[in-house]
């Protein structure tokens, strides 16, 4: 068998079959969550549905461009891309349009393009292009400060625009580097930070640093073989007291109070009835309704364009964030959980591909196209059903937008491509 | 190892969001009812409440329009309340204590806010209102009475309580429901069925247009108008002659069974218990415990029938043939059955016989007839069971079923019941005398009257009383009114019977108010009631009562009169039933006098003596009630 004909039959159809029907059907809820009035075209530019119609094709006629280029091109070229990137955000800063805050948009004609979601697939590339270089060792302190200055480039630039959900995104990049060997402390410190942090507004600091302290000593006397000094449990309960009033401080007087108020509904900190029926109305009005869009669709849903909730147009952005309470109103538990399980085997597909690679780069890639959708999939879906704070990130293929869908299209496409080349590795 | 952490992170999150699912939409899913569905406004249509009208087809009852304000606590927004409180003339304290109450309710379904708005208040309103969210002005038909009377059969509509909106969940809050009366009766017939709308909300709470175009949609059903029985002009007349005394009228027409009149005194005007002024004057006729307003004493006030329950002994006695018309008892002023005191009778011709018996009201000719019929059977019992059953098959002791709510089933004692009271067979046909002549035990409301005598006009048979005659122009009423009852009683004993009710009018105790050119057969009755005064029984005058059927052969009317503490039958009761009679055969009174007489007469100083807190006459200054001491029982027959 010649190489060519390899390239054309080794494909992941599994992947793209599953490609295809998260767009299809995402297609088919925006255009019930987005339509007004009379449907007279599928391709009504007046109308998001419509130009999502147009953002599809030309995602096809991308798919057909990247699985025709040479598979070393993306590798080769991996830097260059990330620079041309970098310098897009940078330009946004100069020439760029403000949509509610966000400054992440260029204007061209009729339609926007944001930066920000393609330069996840260029630190994709430059994450795999640098681990993969032959010189990175990642257990070095010096490398793996350069990768995170790879990561941190982009995520504050996206940051200092104003839209820190995008840059939440960028933690997705963790899975990656510690797959790649990042030492075990990064994970430790990573939960340890989390614990504290939740459990300080959860319970106070003195019930927080209580239960840390114990689980620390517990750990200390008796879960490791090797004993080790009495100072460094110590060191770092004091570290968890001092860490434990840094929260607290910061969600008092750093955090907006919109920002507070999100996460103290996400702790359930809020008990005042009369105050939560308010918040119903204003910053919990969203997640309340999409709630509700959801939980009214029961087993089986509504119907194709007979959701009450979704006709009504009662959960604003429900075609972009909130996308997926228009499935869980018209297509109930069935097509909720069927677009739940789609996602999780579409991750699970590629984590298995990037193990196979034999190239590093190819496997590091991969690793970044999984861990970037999940990151999506869990704050977006858990968002809408109200199990994370409020975070305005989109659902890869089913919210609206074009930047959007041919940017997780180039990503995931990008990695097919690579994968389709394995056996013509050394 | 480090390879697992993603996948195995993905596979938690995707069960976790799988869980999450289920319990948003399975487990803890909101029921699928459009009624509880925010993004659907309910706009209801409701249909014209069905007239009624009586039964020469005047127009008793119709509608008019009224307007509420009504509140989904739910949709309301901020508002400036100074300016809302003022828009609809109310006070702030009633703006909060209203809306939580309704929020209380549900904050999701409608509640209503501020109930019957002026036609000129609803039209300066109707734009404004849309201002703000959560309210919104709510169309009903309100009652519209055409005439002053007939409140205690016409009944009245008011808001569905939240129990019967549980029971029912046709009606929502606010909607309108029959109470009492034929209102409440008929409710099903009169009401008709509302139409709804469904219409997709967006969230600004802009109609977008009919939900599913319009495929749940309903048209409402217009109300069935309903002819009654009533002759309104006789009931107005009725309730004329009953002011300033308190008691009931019930006149029914023998051949089918209609109630001409339903009349209980006092009453009050049903347009007190329209709209806006309902429930204040409801409480305040609730809360009238001396003249009970809302006592309809022609189906709810029992008492001992007294002497026109006579004639039904002598029927029982013919029909088990223990008597014969001619045959004669003495009376020496009463009848001593050897009972502490001898059951007293007033002066008359004696010895008598049956006609005699009958239109002297002689107390010893029915003791005697009813000793013969109890002791006809080897025990007093099986004596007592027969002539029990005979009683009740004329309609007494239990509901006659009529299509009104209200009632009692009066009393019939049998043998069972003086067991309880005595012991087995320890009780003789001497404990039970008294029902001899509607006395003791024997109990019976004037509607259970009327139909007695109704059925004695008949010969032997009545139609069970009813109030209804057509349903959409249609006399298709209930099998239950047109199948005629037949009484144990062969039809061929009641010719004496008749005769000696004729008598009555034509030389016994009511021959002073006779109607020239009507043949009435009638039978007085004095009943003696006891109330308390300072935890004392204390004797007071005498009800009033009076049952007559006329004319003699083929009767128009049957009619059941009484008045409490009219003093004798024929005083009071027997007065206002020939007026009666008069007006319904003849159209018009000739006998002025005595219409000025009892149009102008007035029992209410009677009825102060109780309250007076002194001694006080009774019985036209006949006996001195002394309010420390405990009256001495005795019988007062005429």
């Amino acid at each position: 068998m010649s190489p060519d004909r390899n390239r054309n039959y080794n494909f992941d159809w599994i992947s793209i079959l599953i490609y295809l029907l998260l767009v299809g059907f995402g297609w088919v809820n925006i255009l019930s969550a987005s339509h007004t009035g009379e449907i007279t075209s599928y391709f009504d530019l007046s109308q998001p549905f419509g130009k999502q119609s147009i953002f599809i094709i030309a995602s096809v006629v991308l798919i057909i461009l990247i699985l025709s280029i040479e598979a070393k091109f993306y590798e080769r070229f991996s830097s260059i891309i990330y620079i041309l990137s970098i310098i897009s955000l940078l330009g946004l800063f100069v020439f760029g349009k403000t949509v509610s805050g966000a400054t992440s948009w260029y204007g061209i004609g009729g339609f926007t393009i944001q930066p920000s979601e393609f330069a996840k697939v260029a630190t994709s590339l430059a994450v795999a292009k640098y681990i993969s270089d032959l010189q990175t060792n990642i257990k070095i302190f010096k490398d793996q400060l350069r990768l995170f200055a790879i990561i941190s480039i982009p995520a504050i630039l996206i940051l200092l625009q104003n839209d820190a959900g995008s840059t939440i995104v960028y933690s997705a990049f963790f899975f990656v580097l510690y797959r790649e060997g990042l030492p075990r402390w990064y994970l430790l410190v990573a939960v340890f930070l989390i614990l504290v942090s939740v459990l300080t507004l959860k319970f106070g600091v003195l019930p927080a640093v209580l239960f840390i302290g114990s689980m620390i000593f517990l750990i200390h006397f008796f879960g490791t073989k090797k004993r080790t000094s009495i100072l460094r449990p110590i060191g770092i309960i004091i570290l968890a007291i001092g860490l434990s009033f840094g929260v607290k401080y910061f969600y008092e007087s750093i955090l907006k109070p919109h920002q507070q108020d999100r996460i103290s509904l996400w702790l359930r900190l809020e008990k005042d009835p009369v105050k939560l029926e308010k918040m119903k109305k204003t910053i919990l009005y969203n997640l309340n309704e999409s709630e509700k869009a959801i939980g009214s669709g029961g087993f089986t849903g509504k119907g194709f364009m007979e959701g009450t909730r979704t006709v009504g147009k009662f959960v604003p952005e429900q075609h972009t964030d909130y996308i997926f309470s228009t499935v869980g109103e018209e297509w109930g538990f069935l097509g909720s959980s069927l677009v739940v399980l789609l996602f999780v085997f579409l991750i699970v597909r590629i984590l298995q591909r990037a193990e196979l690679q034999k190239s590093q780069f190819s496997r590091v890639y991969g690793y970044s196209v999984a861990s970037i959708f999940f990151i999506h999939f869990l704050i977006n879906v858990g968002m809408v059903m109200g199990l994370i704070p409020t975070i305005g990130i989109p659902l890869p293929f089913f919210s609206y937008g074009g930047s959007g869908i041919l940017a997780y299209t180039l990503l995931l496409f990008i990695f097919i491509r690579l994968d389709s080349n394995r056996i013509n590795e050394w | 190892m480090r390879a697992l952490l993603l996948l195995l992170s993905v596979i938690a999150v995707g069960i976790i969001f799988i869980a999450r699912l289920f319990y948003l939409q399975v487990y803890n899913a909101p029921s699928e009812n459009l009624f509880e569905d925010n993004a659907i406004r309910k706009v209801y249509d409701y249909p014209k409440r069905g007239y009624i009208y009586d039964r020469n087809g005047a127009l008793l009852v119709s509608n008019q329009p009224s307007y509420d304000v009504m509140v989904i606590p739910r949709e309301v927004e901020p508002l400036d309340t100074l300016e809302f409180c003022l828009l609809l003339k109310i006070d702030k304290e009633y703006f909060k204590k209203t809306y939580d109450k309704a929020y209380r309710y549900s904050p999701r379904l409608p509640s209503v806010f501020l109930s019957h708005l002026s036609k000129e208040d609803y039209a300066s309103l109707q734009e404004k209102m849309r201002k703000f969210d959560g309210f919104y002005i709510q169309k009903r038909a309100l009652r519209d009475y055409q005439t002053s009377i007939g409140a205690n059969v016409l009944g009245y509509i008011a808001e569905a309580n939240p129990q019967q909106i549980k029971k029912n969940p046709y009606y929502r809050m606010g909607d309108l429901i029959g109470k009492s009366g034929i209102e409440l009766s008929y409710e099903e017939e009169l009401r008709g069925v509302k139409g709804i709308k469904f219409i997709q909300k967006d969230r600004f709470n802009r109609d977008l247009g009919p939900f599913q175009d319009g495929k749940h949609d309903t048209i409402p059903q217009q109300g069935k108008d309903i002819t009654i029985t009533i002759d309104a002009e006789l009931q107005k007349y009725g309730e004329s002659l009953m002011v300033n005394k308190r008691g009931g009228i019930i006149a029914i027409e023998p051949s089918t069974g209609e109630i001409l009149t339903m009349i209980t005194s006092p009453t009050y005007n049903p347009n007190l218990l329209v709209g806006r002024i309902r429930s204040k004057n409801y409480t305040k006729l609730h809360n009238d415990t001396l003249a009970k307003p809302l006592f309809d004493r022609g189906l709810q006030a029992m008492y001992e029938p007294g002497s026109p329950f006579k004639v039904l002994n002598a029927l029982i006695a013919l029909q088990e043939g223990v008597i014969t018309t001619e045959e004669k008892f003495v009376c020496r002023r009463g009848y001593n059955y050897g009972g502490a005191k001898p059951m007293g009778c007033h002066v008359h011709r004696s010895p008598a016989n049956m006609n005699l018996g009958i239109y002297e009201s002689c107390n010893a000719y029915f003791a005697n007839v009813y000793r013969r019929i109890i002791d006809a059977f080897p025990t007093p019992a099986e004596g007592m069971d027969t002539w029990s059953n005979h009683v009740k098959s004329f309609g007494l002791g239990n509901y006659l079923g009529y299509d009104l709510r209200v009632g009692q089933k009066g009393l019939i004692p049998d043998a069972a019941y003086y067991d309880r009271s005595y012991g087995k067979d320890r009780w003789y046909t001497t404990f039970t005398i008294s029902n001899a002549i509607g006395q003791g035990e024997v109990q019976a409301t004037p509607i259970q009257l009327a139909n007695m005598v109704a059925a004695i006009g008949n010969r032997g048979y009545f139609y069970t009383p009813h109030i209804i005659k057509k349903i959409d122009g249609v006399s298709s009423i209930d099998k239950k009114y047109t199948l005629p009852k037949k009484t144990t009683i062969d039809s061929r004993h009641f010719e004496p019977i008749v005769q000696g009710m004729f008598d009555v009018y034509n030389k016994g105790t009511a021959k002073w108010i006779q109607v020239p050119g009507i043949e009435i057969c009638g039978k007085t009755g004095t009943a003696e009631n006891f109330t308390k005064v300072n935890g004392q029984r204390v004797q007071l005058t005498d009800h009033s009562i009076f049952v007559a059927f006329a004319p003699k052969d083929n009767p128009k009317i049957a009619i059941a009169v009484y008045v409490e503490n009219g003093y004798w039958g024929a005083r009071w009761a027997g007065k206002i039933a020939s007026l009666m009679i008069e007006k319904y055969i003849k159209g018009e009174i000739t006998r002025k006098d005595l219409e000025r007489f009892v149009l102008g007469g007035s029992l209410e100083e009677e009825y102060t003596k109780p309250y007076s807190g002194e001694s006080f006459w009774i019985n036209d200054h006949s006996e001195l009630q002394v309010i420390e001491i405990p009256p001495e029982d005795e019988s007062g027959q005429e």
